[in-house]
């Protein structure tokens, strides 16, 4: 696979979960999937920024969103992603009900914990794409 | 008397994910927000903004925003402006860090020393121009025992 999955976290500031979506994106392309992934930030490809379109357009991408508004996975679905996966932060907690995210700059031990988790659920999404890629 | 809602700023940051300098927005505005000006700031944000949020959308509307971006594309201000309002103010975190003669400041993921530096530094920026439209008195905007602290 030569093209990197474009990742777009949400830029959410007001709430831990936001933070917690831009944790795991960087989990994600730092530590877990750095060769198969990329950081695209969400701002640039919705301001219509060529470069950040080029890289997600006609491709699968991850969205990592915070809240049930979903901005990061719109914002992908807009510039033309052929398919968008969701890594939602607030699905994640429910599957891990003893987390309690705080902080926006600097999450507490849980909002990391939270966003490893995110991060780990997103690393199968992209195991599948590249097996899916693998069988084409 | 009618009970009038506060005047107060709104602050909107890029956060752009890919640049240390996305990362310096959010520390100043959280600071901003959380310990330097709490009663006369709200944060807007960004990603919501784009996405059709109206309420975010009419704040920008009727009361003055400022626009924190990292780099010279300026997404914060641009989409204020497209969506609402041109702001009242708009700051470049790269401009700042020339003024400043920062280093380098670390990653999207962790800034360094020099990065928590500069993100006080844009936070002073953000209070200076908040007490101007605010018509405050200047105070020091960042104390010495603050510095570092998120």
């Amino acid at each position: 696979m030569t093209r990197k999955i474009p990742v777009v976290p949400c830029s959410g500031i007001g709430k831990s979960l936001g933070a917690a979506a831009r944790e795991a994106a960087y989990v994600l392309t730092e530590d877990l999937r750095p060769d198969k992934t990329q950081v695209v930030a969400l701002a640039l490809l919705v301001m219509g920024d060529e470069e950040a379109k080029r890289e997600v357009a006609g491709g699968q991408a991850i969205a990592i969103d915070g809240c049930k508004l979903e901005c990061a996975a719109k914002g992908l679905a807009s510039c033309g992603a052929s398919k968008v996966h969701k890594a939602a932060i607030f699905d994640v907690v429910r599957r891990n009900r003893g987390l309690k995210p705080e902080g926006v700059c600097d999450l507490n031990e849980d909002g990391l914990k939270l966003a490893q988790a995110a991060a780990g659920e997103a690393a199968k999404i992209v195991d599948d794409i590249d097996a899916e890629d693998d069988h084409a | 008397m009618p009970d009038l809602p506060r005047k107060k700023v709104g602050l909107i940051s890029c956060s752009g994910e890919e640049l240390a300098e996305g990362t310096v927005t959010r520390r100043a505005v959280r600071k901003v927000l959380e310990t330097l000006r709490p009663d006369d700031t709200v944060t807007l944000c960004l990603p919501l903004f784009l996405a059709g949020g109206e309420g975010e959308r009419a704040f920008a509307r009727y009361y003055p925003t400022i626009a924190v971006d990292g780099c010279d594309k300026r997404c914060a201000a641009l989409a204020t402006e497209k969506y609402s309002a041109k702001p009242a103010a708009s700051i470049v975190v790269t401009e700042i860090a020339k003024e400043c003669g920062c280093g380098k400041i670390g990653t999207a993921r962790r800034l360094n020393a020099e990065g928590l530096r500069l993100a006080d530094q844009v936070a002073g920026k953000i209070v200076e121009e908040t007490d101007r439209l605010l018509k405050k008195k200047p105070k020091s905007a960042v104390q010495e025992s603050d510095r570092g602290k998120p």
